[in-house]
Protein backbone atom coordinates (compact mmCIF):
# COMPACT_ATOMS: atom_id res chain seq x y z
CA UNK A 1 0.00 0.00 0.00
CA UNK A 2 2.47 1.95 0.81
CA UNK A 3 4.34 1.99 -1.94
CA UNK A 4 2.25 3.36 -4.12
CA UNK A 5 2.73 7.08 -3.28
CA UNK A 6 4.04 8.42 -6.27
CA UNK A 7 6.50 11.12 -5.81
CA UNK A 8 6.58 14.28 -7.43
CA UNK A 9 3.04 14.97 -9.43
CA UNK A 10 5.06 14.62 -12.67
CA UNK A 11 2.52 14.52 -15.64
CA UNK A 12 3.68 12.89 -18.92
CA UNK A 13 2.71 14.48 -21.89
CA UNK A 14 4.13 16.23 -24.89
CA UNK A 15 3.90 19.98 -24.82
CA UNK A 16 5.18 23.21 -24.92
CA UNK A 17 5.28 23.70 -21.53
CA UNK A 18 6.83 20.13 -20.48
CA UNK A 19 9.93 20.96 -23.24
CA UNK A 20 10.63 24.77 -21.43
CA UNK A 21 13.81 24.98 -20.00
CA UNK A 22 13.34 23.95 -16.59
CA UNK A 23 15.18 27.24 -15.21
CA UNK A 24 12.47 28.99 -17.11
CA UNK A 25 9.33 27.28 -15.68
CA UNK A 26 11.17 28.22 -11.92
CA UNK A 27 11.63 32.28 -12.98
CA UNK A 28 8.24 31.88 -14.14
CA UNK A 29 6.31 30.47 -11.51
CA UNK A 30 8.05 32.92 -8.69
CA UNK A 31 7.10 36.35 -11.54
CA UNK A 32 3.80 35.03 -11.17
CA UNK A 33 3.82 34.70 -7.54
CA UNK A 34 5.03 37.84 -7.19
CA UNK A 35 2.35 39.24 -9.76
CA UNK A 36 -0.34 37.59 -7.65
CA UNK A 37 0.82 39.88 -4.42
CA UNK A 38 1.46 43.19 -6.97
CA UNK A 39 -1.75 43.64 -8.19
CA UNK A 40 -4.47 45.16 -6.30
CA UNK A 41 -7.26 45.78 -9.14
CA UNK A 42 -10.09 43.41 -10.32
CA UNK A 43 -8.51 43.91 -13.58
CA UNK A 44 -5.17 42.58 -12.37
CA UNK A 45 -6.54 39.52 -11.35
CA UNK A 46 -8.72 38.81 -14.74
CA UNK A 47 -4.99 39.20 -16.38
CA UNK A 48 -3.60 36.24 -14.38
CA UNK A 49 -6.45 34.41 -14.70
CA UNK A 50 -6.20 34.70 -18.53
CA UNK A 51 -2.32 33.82 -18.05
CA UNK A 52 -2.38 31.23 -16.33
CA UNK A 53 -5.44 29.69 -18.31
CA UNK A 54 -3.39 30.02 -21.30
CA UNK A 55 -0.21 27.72 -19.80
CA UNK A 56 -2.90 25.52 -18.54
CA UNK A 57 -4.53 25.24 -21.89
CA UNK A 58 -1.11 24.87 -23.50
CA UNK A 59 0.60 22.32 -20.92
CA UNK A 60 -2.32 19.92 -21.99
CA UNK A 61 -2.61 18.60 -18.40
CA UNK A 62 -6.22 18.24 -17.30
CA UNK A 63 -7.61 20.88 -15.17
CA UNK A 64 -8.05 18.05 -12.50
CA UNK A 65 -4.91 17.60 -11.62
CA UNK A 66 -4.51 21.14 -10.88
CA UNK A 67 -7.26 21.44 -8.44
CA UNK A 68 -6.08 18.10 -6.87
CA UNK A 69 -3.36 20.34 -5.35
CA UNK A 70 -5.78 22.56 -3.48
CA UNK A 71 -7.64 19.93 -2.11
CA UNK A 72 -4.35 20.19 0.85
CA UNK A 73 -5.24 23.92 1.04
CA UNK A 74 -8.80 24.11 1.74
CA UNK A 75 -9.02 24.33 5.21
CA UNK A 76 -6.82 27.36 5.22
CA UNK A 77 -8.40 29.02 2.73
CA UNK A 78 -11.28 28.57 4.39
CA UNK A 79 -9.73 30.11 7.61
CA UNK A 80 -8.35 32.87 5.93
CA UNK A 81 -11.78 33.92 4.22
CA UNK A 82 -13.42 33.81 7.34
CA UNK A 83 -11.18 36.06 9.22
CA UNK A 84 -10.55 38.13 6.51
CA UNK A 85 -14.60 38.20 6.22
CA UNK A 86 -15.15 39.23 9.38
CA UNK A 87 -12.29 41.02 11.35
CA UNK A 88 -11.96 43.46 8.75
CA UNK A 89 -12.73 47.06 9.73
CA UNK A 90 -15.10 49.29 7.19
CA UNK A 91 -18.67 49.53 6.20
CA UNK A 92 -21.30 46.87 7.60
CA UNK A 93 -23.18 44.79 5.33
CA UNK A 94 -24.57 42.31 7.59
CA UNK A 95 -24.61 41.84 11.62
CA UNK A 96 -24.85 38.29 13.29
CA UNK A 97 -24.53 38.47 16.90
CA UNK A 98 -21.55 40.28 17.17
CA UNK A 99 -19.79 39.47 14.04
CA UNK A 100 -20.40 41.70 11.46
CA UNK A 101 -19.39 41.09 7.63
CA UNK A 102 -17.91 44.40 5.80
CA UNK A 103 -17.80 45.24 2.72
CA UNK A 104 -13.94 45.86 3.13
CA UNK A 105 -13.41 42.45 4.65
CA UNK A 106 -15.68 41.08 1.75
CA UNK A 107 -13.39 42.42 -1.13
CA UNK A 108 -10.21 41.07 1.14
CA UNK A 109 -11.64 37.62 1.66
CA UNK A 110 -12.11 37.05 -2.05
CA UNK A 111 -8.88 38.58 -3.44
CA UNK A 112 -7.12 36.41 -0.61
CA UNK A 113 -8.88 33.52 -1.73
CA UNK A 114 -7.93 33.83 -5.23
CA UNK A 115 -4.20 34.71 -4.54
CA UNK A 116 -3.71 31.49 -3.06
CA UNK A 117 -5.80 29.73 -4.95
CA UNK A 118 -3.60 30.51 -7.88
CA UNK A 119 -0.81 30.85 -6.37
CA UNK A 120 -0.96 27.06 -5.89
CA UNK A 121 -2.57 26.14 -9.26
CA UNK A 122 0.64 27.49 -10.65
CA UNK A 123 2.86 25.95 -9.00
CA UNK A 124 1.07 22.84 -9.64
CA UNK A 125 1.63 23.65 -13.20
CA UNK A 126 5.70 23.44 -12.81
CA UNK A 127 5.43 20.41 -10.91
CA UNK A 128 3.04 18.59 -12.94
CA UNK A 129 5.03 19.77 -16.08
CA UNK A 130 8.64 18.72 -15.10
CA UNK A 131 10.36 16.07 -14.04
CA UNK A 132 11.94 16.06 -10.40
CA UNK A 133 15.17 15.60 -12.03
CA UNK A 134 15.10 18.13 -14.58
CA UNK A 135 13.82 20.64 -11.60
CA UNK A 136 16.87 19.91 -9.31
CA UNK A 137 19.11 20.69 -12.23
CA UNK A 138 16.90 23.92 -13.54
CA UNK A 139 17.98 24.66 -9.64
CA UNK A 140 21.49 24.04 -9.91
CA UNK A 141 21.81 26.00 -12.46
CA UNK A 142 20.06 28.73 -11.57
CA UNK A 143 21.64 28.90 -8.01
CA UNK A 144 25.10 28.89 -9.65
CA UNK A 145 25.77 32.26 -8.81
CA UNK A 146 25.42 31.71 -5.06
CA UNK A 147 28.90 29.90 -5.51
CA UNK A 148 30.68 32.84 -5.21
CA UNK A 149 29.55 33.20 -1.57
CA UNK A 150 30.46 29.61 -0.98
CA UNK A 151 26.91 27.87 -1.16
CA UNK A 152 27.39 24.33 -1.94
CA UNK A 153 25.03 24.61 -4.86
CA UNK A 154 26.13 21.24 -6.71
CA UNK A 155 25.85 19.94 -3.39
CA UNK A 156 23.14 20.47 -2.50
CA UNK A 157 21.42 19.50 -6.04
CA UNK A 158 22.73 16.00 -5.41
CA UNK A 159 21.71 15.62 -2.50
CA UNK A 160 18.33 16.25 -3.31
CA UNK A 161 18.83 14.08 -6.78
CA UNK A 162 19.62 11.42 -4.18
CA UNK A 163 17.04 11.76 -1.60
CA UNK A 164 14.77 11.86 -4.44
CA UNK A 165 16.13 8.29 -5.98
CA UNK A 166 15.88 6.80 -2.27
CA UNK A 167 12.26 7.47 -1.25
CA UNK A 168 10.66 4.61 -2.47
CA UNK A 169 13.37 2.32 -1.57
CA UNK A 170 13.31 3.75 1.76
CA UNK A 171 9.74 3.74 1.09
CA UNK A 172 9.56 -0.27 0.29
CA UNK A 173 12.30 -0.35 3.09
CA UNK A 174 9.42 0.98 5.90
CA UNK A 175 7.19 -1.40 4.82
CA UNK A 176 8.90 -4.53 4.73
CA UNK A 177 10.08 -3.92 8.44
CA UNK A 178 6.47 -2.84 9.09
CA UNK A 179 5.23 -6.18 7.98
CA UNK A 180 8.00 -7.98 9.82
CA UNK A 181 7.04 -6.08 13.39
CA UNK A 182 3.23 -6.66 12.53
CA UNK A 183 3.99 -10.77 12.27
CA UNK A 184 5.46 -10.43 15.31
CA UNK A 185 2.65 -8.74 16.95
CA UNK A 186 3.22 -4.82 16.96
CA UNK A 187 0.23 -2.85 17.04
CA UNK A 188 0.09 0.27 15.07
CA UNK A 189 -2.97 1.15 14.47
CA UNK A 190 -5.29 1.08 17.78
CA UNK A 191 -4.50 3.60 20.48
CA UNK A 192 -4.70 7.01 20.63
CA UNK A 193 -1.75 9.71 18.94
CA UNK A 194 0.67 9.42 21.97
CA UNK A 195 0.43 5.50 21.55
CA UNK A 196 0.44 5.48 18.09
CA UNK A 197 4.01 7.38 18.14
CA UNK A 198 5.08 5.39 20.42
CA UNK A 199 4.40 2.32 18.13
CA UNK A 200 6.43 4.35 15.33
CA UNK A 201 9.81 4.47 17.62
CA UNK A 202 10.79 0.65 16.78
CA UNK A 203 9.93 1.25 13.36
CA UNK A 204 12.20 4.32 12.54
CA UNK A 205 15.23 3.10 14.67
CA UNK A 206 16.07 0.20 12.06
CA UNK A 207 14.63 2.00 9.37
CA UNK A 208 17.39 4.96 10.16
CA UNK A 209 19.82 2.52 11.04
CA UNK A 210 19.45 1.09 7.56
CA UNK A 211 19.40 4.50 5.91
CA UNK A 212 23.02 5.41 7.52
CA UNK A 213 24.18 1.58 6.16
CA UNK A 214 22.86 2.55 2.64
CA UNK A 215 24.23 6.29 3.09
CA UNK A 216 27.82 4.37 3.54
CA UNK A 217 27.46 2.30 0.54
CA UNK A 218 26.14 4.73 -1.68
CA UNK A 219 29.23 7.42 -0.80
CA UNK A 220 32.13 4.48 -1.33
CA UNK A 221 30.50 3.48 -4.73
CA UNK A 222 30.19 7.37 -5.70
CA UNK A 223 34.08 7.91 -4.91
CA UNK A 224 35.22 4.11 -6.51
CA UNK A 225 33.11 5.60 -9.72
CA UNK A 226 35.44 9.20 -9.43
CA UNK A 227 33.09 11.31 -7.63
CA UNK A 228 34.74 14.32 -6.39
CA UNK A 229 32.34 16.72 -6.12
CA UNK A 230 31.42 19.62 -8.78
CA UNK A 231 34.20 20.98 -10.00
CA UNK A 232 35.89 19.07 -12.83
CA UNK A 233 32.35 17.60 -14.14
CA UNK A 234 30.69 17.58 -17.02
CA UNK A 235 27.14 16.58 -17.80
CA UNK A 236 25.44 14.44 -19.84
CA UNK A 237 22.06 16.24 -20.27
CA UNK A 238 23.26 20.23 -20.02
CA UNK A 239 20.87 22.38 -19.61
CA UNK A 240 21.08 24.48 -23.08
CA UNK A 241 18.34 27.37 -23.96
CA UNK A 242 16.55 27.12 -27.17
CA UNK A 243 14.40 29.29 -29.28
CA UNK A 244 11.56 28.97 -27.35
CA UNK A 245 12.63 29.25 -23.75
CA UNK A 246 13.67 33.38 -24.70
CA UNK A 247 10.11 33.48 -26.27
CA UNK A 248 8.69 32.58 -22.71
CA UNK A 249 10.80 34.83 -20.81
CA UNK A 250 9.60 37.46 -23.97
CA UNK A 251 6.33 37.07 -22.43
CA UNK A 252 6.80 36.61 -18.81
CA UNK A 253 8.13 40.17 -19.31
CA UNK A 254 4.97 41.25 -21.22
CA UNK A 255 3.00 39.83 -18.54
CA UNK A 256 4.95 41.46 -15.64
CA UNK A 257 4.67 45.00 -17.27
CA UNK A 258 0.87 44.42 -18.31
CA UNK A 259 0.34 43.28 -14.03
CA UNK A 260 1.71 46.64 -13.02
CA UNK A 261 0.32 48.97 -15.45
CA UNK A 262 -2.94 47.60 -14.11
CA UNK A 263 -2.33 49.17 -10.91
CA UNK A 264 -1.78 52.36 -11.68
CA UNK A 265 -3.67 52.89 -15.20
CA UNK A 266 -7.05 51.19 -14.15
CA UNK B 1 31.97 -2.93 -29.56
CA UNK B 2 33.95 -1.12 -26.93
CA UNK B 3 37.32 -1.40 -28.62
CA UNK B 4 39.91 -3.84 -28.79
CA UNK B 5 42.73 -2.26 -27.34
CA UNK B 6 42.13 -3.80 -24.21
CA UNK B 7 43.55 -7.37 -25.78
CA UNK B 8 47.15 -5.88 -25.93
CA UNK B 9 48.86 -8.07 -23.35
CA UNK B 10 52.03 -6.64 -21.19
CA UNK B 11 53.20 -9.68 -19.53
CA UNK B 12 55.73 -7.71 -17.81
CA UNK B 13 53.74 -6.38 -15.09
CA UNK B 14 50.51 -7.45 -13.97
CA UNK B 15 47.81 -4.85 -14.20
CA UNK B 16 47.00 -5.82 -10.51
CA UNK B 17 50.01 -6.75 -8.16
CA UNK B 18 49.92 -6.58 -4.24
CA UNK B 19 53.17 -6.61 -2.44
CA UNK B 20 52.84 -7.90 1.04
CA UNK B 21 50.42 -5.93 1.60
CA UNK B 22 48.77 -5.88 5.08
CA UNK B 23 45.63 -4.04 6.26
CA UNK B 24 44.49 -3.49 10.06
CA UNK B 25 41.04 -2.34 11.38
CA UNK B 26 41.55 -0.30 14.38
CA UNK B 27 39.29 -1.46 17.03
CA UNK B 28 38.31 1.39 19.47
CA UNK B 29 35.70 1.21 22.43
CA UNK B 30 33.26 4.20 23.03
CA UNK B 31 36.02 6.67 24.71
CA UNK B 32 38.20 6.22 21.21
CA UNK B 33 40.38 3.80 23.77
CA UNK B 34 42.47 1.17 21.70
CA UNK B 35 40.38 -2.37 21.88
CA UNK B 36 42.48 -4.77 19.78
CA UNK B 37 43.71 -4.54 16.16
CA UNK B 38 42.37 -7.21 13.72
CA UNK B 39 44.78 -7.83 10.56
CA UNK B 40 41.97 -8.07 7.75
CA UNK B 41 44.29 -8.68 5.16
CA UNK B 42 47.84 -10.47 6.29
CA UNK B 43 51.07 -10.39 3.46
CA UNK B 44 48.96 -10.58 0.72
CA UNK B 45 50.96 -11.04 -2.59
CA UNK B 46 49.02 -11.33 -5.89
CA UNK B 47 49.94 -10.69 -9.21
CA UNK B 48 46.85 -10.59 -12.22
CA UNK B 49 47.81 -10.39 -15.45
CA UNK B 50 46.05 -8.14 -18.28
CA UNK B 51 43.28 -10.03 -19.62
CA UNK B 52 42.80 -12.88 -16.67
CA UNK B 53 39.57 -13.83 -15.00
CA UNK B 54 40.46 -13.73 -11.65
CA UNK B 55 38.36 -15.48 -8.81
CA UNK B 56 38.82 -14.83 -5.62
CA UNK B 57 37.10 -17.40 -2.84
CA UNK B 58 36.90 -17.27 0.75
CA UNK B 59 34.36 -17.62 3.52
CA UNK B 60 32.58 -14.43 5.28
CA UNK B 61 35.36 -12.29 7.05
CA UNK B 62 38.47 -13.89 5.37
CA UNK B 63 39.40 -10.28 3.96
CA UNK B 64 38.48 -10.85 0.47
CA UNK B 65 36.28 -7.65 0.49
CA UNK B 66 38.87 -5.65 2.31
CA UNK B 67 41.64 -6.70 -0.13
CA UNK B 68 39.20 -5.49 -3.16
CA UNK B 69 38.85 -2.20 -1.50
CA UNK B 70 42.27 -1.71 -2.00
CA UNK B 71 42.58 -1.94 -5.57
CA UNK B 72 40.46 0.46 -6.26
CA UNK B 73 42.05 2.83 -3.59
CA UNK B 74 39.17 3.09 -1.08
CA UNK B 75 41.53 1.76 1.49
CA UNK B 76 45.00 2.05 1.90
CA UNK B 77 47.64 -0.45 3.23
CA UNK B 78 48.65 -0.26 6.50
CA UNK B 79 52.18 -1.81 5.57
CA UNK B 80 53.05 -3.08 2.02
CA UNK B 81 51.95 -1.54 -1.40
CA UNK B 82 49.36 -1.91 -4.16
CA UNK B 83 50.17 -1.21 -7.70
CA UNK B 84 47.30 -0.98 -10.57
CA UNK B 85 48.82 -0.46 -14.09
CA UNK B 86 51.95 0.43 -12.73
CA UNK B 87 50.55 3.06 -10.53
CA UNK B 88 51.16 2.98 -6.33
CA UNK B 89 47.48 3.18 -5.07
CA UNK B 90 49.45 5.22 -2.31
CA UNK B 91 49.83 7.97 -4.30
CA UNK B 92 47.42 10.75 -3.42
CA UNK B 93 47.97 12.39 -7.16
CA UNK B 94 47.00 9.01 -9.13
CA UNK B 95 44.32 8.21 -7.36
CA UNK B 96 41.65 9.29 -10.15
CA UNK B 97 43.31 7.26 -12.65
CA UNK B 98 43.50 4.16 -10.60
CA UNK B 99 39.51 4.34 -9.64
CA UNK B 100 39.09 5.12 -13.57
CA UNK B 101 41.33 1.82 -14.43
CA UNK B 102 40.38 -0.13 -11.81
CA UNK B 103 36.08 -0.22 -11.72
CA UNK B 104 34.53 -1.61 -9.26
CA UNK B 105 30.91 -3.18 -8.59
CA UNK B 106 29.53 -3.76 -5.13
CA UNK B 107 27.20 -6.52 -3.76
CA UNK B 108 24.11 -4.37 -2.81
CA UNK B 109 22.62 -2.92 -6.36
CA UNK B 110 20.51 -0.70 -4.65
CA UNK B 111 22.96 0.98 -2.61
CA UNK B 112 25.14 1.85 -6.25
CA UNK B 113 22.74 3.33 -8.38
CA UNK B 114 22.83 6.97 -8.08
CA UNK B 115 20.79 7.91 -11.12
CA UNK B 116 17.06 7.92 -11.32
CA UNK B 117 16.92 6.60 -14.75
CA UNK B 118 19.43 3.80 -16.11
CA UNK B 119 21.08 5.57 -18.73
CA UNK B 120 21.76 8.61 -16.35
CA UNK B 121 22.77 6.14 -13.81
CA UNK B 122 25.82 4.93 -16.33
CA UNK B 123 26.47 8.26 -17.26
CA UNK B 124 27.30 9.30 -13.97
CA UNK B 125 31.40 8.20 -14.21
CA UNK B 126 32.00 9.22 -17.29
CA UNK B 127 30.19 13.14 -15.70
CA UNK B 128 32.39 12.48 -13.00
CA UNK B 129 35.50 12.23 -14.98
CA UNK B 130 34.94 15.20 -17.10
CA UNK B 131 34.03 13.45 -20.43
CA UNK B 132 32.40 16.16 -22.85
CA UNK B 133 28.63 15.50 -23.32
CA UNK B 134 28.75 13.72 -26.77
CA UNK B 135 31.05 11.46 -25.94
CA UNK B 136 29.23 10.33 -22.50
CA UNK B 137 26.16 9.78 -24.53
CA UNK B 138 28.31 7.53 -26.66
CA UNK B 139 29.80 5.66 -24.03
CA UNK B 140 26.64 5.20 -22.53
CA UNK B 141 24.81 3.41 -25.40
CA UNK B 142 28.32 0.78 -25.66
CA UNK B 143 27.92 -0.08 -22.01
CA UNK B 144 24.45 -0.52 -22.13
CA UNK B 145 24.42 -2.62 -25.07
CA UNK B 146 27.64 -4.73 -23.78
CA UNK B 147 25.40 -5.82 -21.26
CA UNK B 148 22.42 -6.49 -22.86
CA UNK B 149 20.09 -3.66 -20.91
CA UNK B 150 20.12 -1.15 -23.71
CA UNK B 151 16.55 -1.85 -24.04
CA UNK B 152 16.22 -0.39 -20.36
CA UNK B 153 17.93 2.51 -20.99
CA UNK B 154 14.81 4.93 -19.99
CA UNK B 155 13.73 2.70 -17.04
CA UNK B 156 13.65 4.03 -13.67
CA UNK B 157 16.42 1.87 -11.61
CA UNK B 158 13.56 0.38 -9.02
CA UNK B 159 11.60 -1.23 -11.43
CA UNK B 160 14.31 -3.69 -11.93
CA UNK B 161 15.39 -7.19 -11.50
CA UNK B 162 17.84 -8.23 -9.14
CA UNK B 163 20.36 -9.05 -11.31
CA UNK B 164 19.73 -6.21 -14.28
CA UNK B 165 19.99 -3.78 -11.73
CA UNK B 166 23.63 -4.97 -11.07
CA UNK B 167 24.66 -5.34 -14.80
CA UNK B 168 23.41 -1.61 -14.62
CA UNK B 169 25.91 -1.08 -12.47
CA UNK B 170 28.03 -3.30 -14.17
CA UNK B 171 27.69 -1.14 -17.40
CA UNK B 172 28.29 2.36 -15.44
CA UNK B 173 31.38 0.82 -14.49
CA UNK B 174 32.44 0.48 -18.07
CA UNK B 175 31.26 3.39 -19.68
CA UNK B 176 34.45 4.97 -17.35
CA UNK B 177 36.27 2.20 -20.03
CA UNK B 178 38.34 0.60 -16.92
CA UNK B 179 41.11 -1.68 -18.28
CA UNK B 180 40.27 -4.25 -15.16
CA UNK B 181 36.75 -4.18 -12.72
CA UNK B 182 37.06 -5.48 -9.41
CA UNK B 183 33.29 -7.00 -8.69
CA UNK B 184 32.66 -7.64 -4.72
CA UNK B 185 30.11 -10.52 -3.91
CA UNK B 186 27.67 -9.04 -7.09
CA UNK B 187 25.58 -11.98 -7.18
CA UNK B 188 25.45 -12.27 -3.28
CA UNK B 189 21.61 -10.81 -2.95
CA UNK B 190 20.44 -12.14 -6.53
CA UNK B 191 18.53 -15.25 -7.05
CA UNK B 192 19.94 -18.21 -9.10
CA UNK B 193 18.71 -16.67 -12.60
CA UNK B 194 20.09 -12.96 -11.67
CA UNK B 195 23.45 -14.99 -10.74
CA UNK B 196 23.62 -16.49 -13.94
CA UNK B 197 22.70 -13.17 -16.07
CA UNK B 198 25.72 -11.30 -13.92
CA UNK B 199 28.03 -13.83 -14.40
CA UNK B 200 27.30 -14.53 -18.23
CA UNK B 201 27.82 -10.62 -18.56
CA UNK B 202 30.58 -10.53 -16.76
CA UNK B 203 32.31 -13.85 -18.67
CA UNK B 204 31.58 -11.96 -21.92
CA UNK B 205 33.25 -9.09 -20.95
CA UNK B 206 36.34 -10.89 -20.39
CA UNK B 207 36.27 -12.74 -23.71
CA UNK B 208 34.85 -9.99 -25.65
CA UNK B 209 36.59 -6.87 -24.57
CA UNK B 210 39.16 -8.58 -22.95
CA UNK B 211 38.37 -6.53 -19.62
CA UNK B 212 40.62 -7.89 -16.47
CA UNK B 213 37.77 -9.36 -14.21
CA UNK B 214 38.65 -9.81 -10.28
CA UNK B 215 35.72 -11.82 -9.25
CA UNK B 216 35.07 -11.97 -5.62
CA UNK B 217 32.40 -14.13 -4.73
CA UNK B 218 31.42 -17.39 -2.24
CA UNK B 219 29.51 -19.50 -5.21
CA UNK B 220 31.54 -22.09 -6.28
CA UNK B 221 30.26 -22.75 -9.35
CA UNK B 222 31.15 -18.89 -10.45
CA UNK B 223 34.90 -19.54 -10.71
CA UNK B 224 34.47 -22.70 -12.96
CA UNK B 225 35.60 -20.50 -15.68
CA UNK B 226 38.44 -18.39 -14.03
CA UNK B 227 42.01 -18.65 -15.34
CA UNK B 228 43.28 -18.46 -11.91
CA UNK B 229 41.61 -18.47 -8.14
CA UNK B 230 42.54 -17.37 -4.90
CA UNK B 231 41.41 -19.02 -1.84
CA UNK B 232 41.53 -16.55 0.98
CA UNK B 233 41.57 -17.62 4.92
CA UNK B 234 42.27 -15.24 7.72
CA UNK B 235 43.33 -12.39 5.48
CA UNK B 236 46.08 -14.80 4.30
CA UNK B 237 46.13 -16.55 0.56
CA UNK B 238 45.43 -19.59 1.35
CA UNK B 239 45.36 -21.40 -1.85
CA UNK B 240 46.25 -20.11 -5.38
CA UNK B 241 46.10 -21.61 -9.08
CA UNK B 242 43.53 -22.93 -11.78
CA UNK B 243 40.22 -23.86 -10.78
CA UNK B 244 41.10 -27.64 -11.92
CA UNK B 245 44.06 -27.42 -9.15
CA UNK B 246 41.83 -25.85 -6.49
CA UNK B 247 39.02 -28.19 -6.91
CA UNK B 248 41.33 -31.37 -6.60
CA UNK B 249 41.75 -30.81 -3.13
CA UNK B 250 38.47 -30.95 -1.78
CA UNK B 251 39.49 -31.94 1.65
CA UNK B 252 41.99 -28.82 2.13
CA UNK B 253 38.85 -26.76 1.04
CA UNK B 254 36.53 -28.55 3.39
CA UNK B 255 38.90 -27.50 5.83
CA UNK B 256 38.50 -23.75 4.91
CA UNK B 257 35.01 -24.22 4.97
CA UNK B 258 34.27 -23.46 1.81
CA UNK B 259 31.39 -25.72 -0.35
CA UNK B 260 33.02 -27.97 -3.49
CA UNK B 261 30.39 -27.76 -6.39
CA UNK B 262 28.23 -30.80 -6.44
CA UNK B 263 29.55 -32.68 -9.20
CA UNK B 264 32.97 -32.22 -7.83
CA UNK B 265 31.86 -33.24 -4.33
CA UNK B 266 30.08 -36.80 -6.06
CA UNK B 267 33.21 -37.23 -8.31
CA UNK B 268 35.30 -37.02 -5.12
CA UNK B 269 33.11 -39.03 -2.94
CA UNK B 270 33.18 -42.10 -5.61
CA UNK B 271 36.78 -41.31 -5.76
CA UNK B 272 37.14 -42.04 -2.17
CA UNK B 273 35.13 -45.55 -2.56
CA UNK B 274 37.44 -46.57 -5.15
CA UNK B 275 36.23 -45.35 -8.82
CA UNK B 276 39.24 -44.61 -10.65
CA UNK B 277 38.30 -40.92 -11.65
CA UNK B 278 40.45 -38.18 -12.71
CA UNK B 279 41.02 -35.33 -9.77
CA UNK B 280 39.17 -32.01 -10.01
CA UNK B 281 36.08 -32.36 -12.10
CA UNK B 282 34.29 -29.32 -12.58
CA UNK B 283 31.38 -29.74 -15.09
CA UNK B 284 28.61 -32.48 -14.90
CA UNK B 285 29.63 -33.05 -18.49
CA UNK B 286 33.15 -34.35 -17.48
CA UNK B 287 31.76 -36.65 -15.12
CA UNK B 288 29.53 -38.46 -17.38
CA UNK B 289 32.62 -38.62 -19.62
CA UNK B 290 34.90 -40.24 -16.80
CA UNK B 291 31.86 -42.43 -15.50
CA UNK B 292 31.37 -43.62 -19.35
CA UNK B 293 34.80 -44.35 -19.89
CA UNK B 294 35.24 -45.76 -16.02
CA UNK B 295 32.07 -48.28 -17.12
CA UNK B 296 33.48 -49.38 -20.43
CA UNK B 297 36.78 -49.97 -18.77
CA UNK B 298 34.57 -51.98 -16.44
CA UNK B 299 32.51 -53.65 -19.23
CA UNK B 300 35.81 -55.01 -21.22
CA UNK B 301 37.22 -56.55 -17.80
CA UNK B 302 33.95 -58.55 -17.39
CA UNK B 303 33.94 -59.35 -21.18
CA UNK B 304 38.03 -60.64 -20.44
CA UNK B 305 36.68 -62.67 -17.57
Amino acid sequence: MIRDITLGQYYQADSVIHRLDPRVKLVATICFIISLFVVESWIGYVIAALFLAAVIKLSKVPFKFMVKGMKAIVFILLITVVFNMFLTPGEALVTVWKLTITKEGLRLAAMMAIRLSFLIIGSSVMTLTTTPNSLTDGMEKLMNPLKAVKVPVHEVAMMMSIALRFIPILLEETDKIMKAQIARGADFESGNLVKKAKAMVPLLVPLFISAFRRANDLAMAMEARCYRGGEHRTKMKPLQYKRRDGFAYLTLVCYLTVCVLSNYIL
Amino acid sequence: MIVNRFLQKDNNMGIIKTDKLVFEYIRRDEEGNVEGITRAVDEVDIDVKQGDFVAILGHNGSGKSTLAKHINAILYPTEGAVWVDGMNTADEKDIWNIRQEAGMVFQNPDNQIIGQVVEEDVGFGPENMGVPTEEIWQRVEESLKAVGMYEFRKHSPNKLSGGQKQRVSIAGVIAMHPKCIILDEPTAMLDPNGRKEVVRAVRALNDVEGITIVLITHYMEEIIHADKVFVMDKGKVAMEGTPREIFSQVEKLKELRLDVPQVTLLAHELQKSGIDLPDGILTIDELVQALSRVSQVMQKCKERR
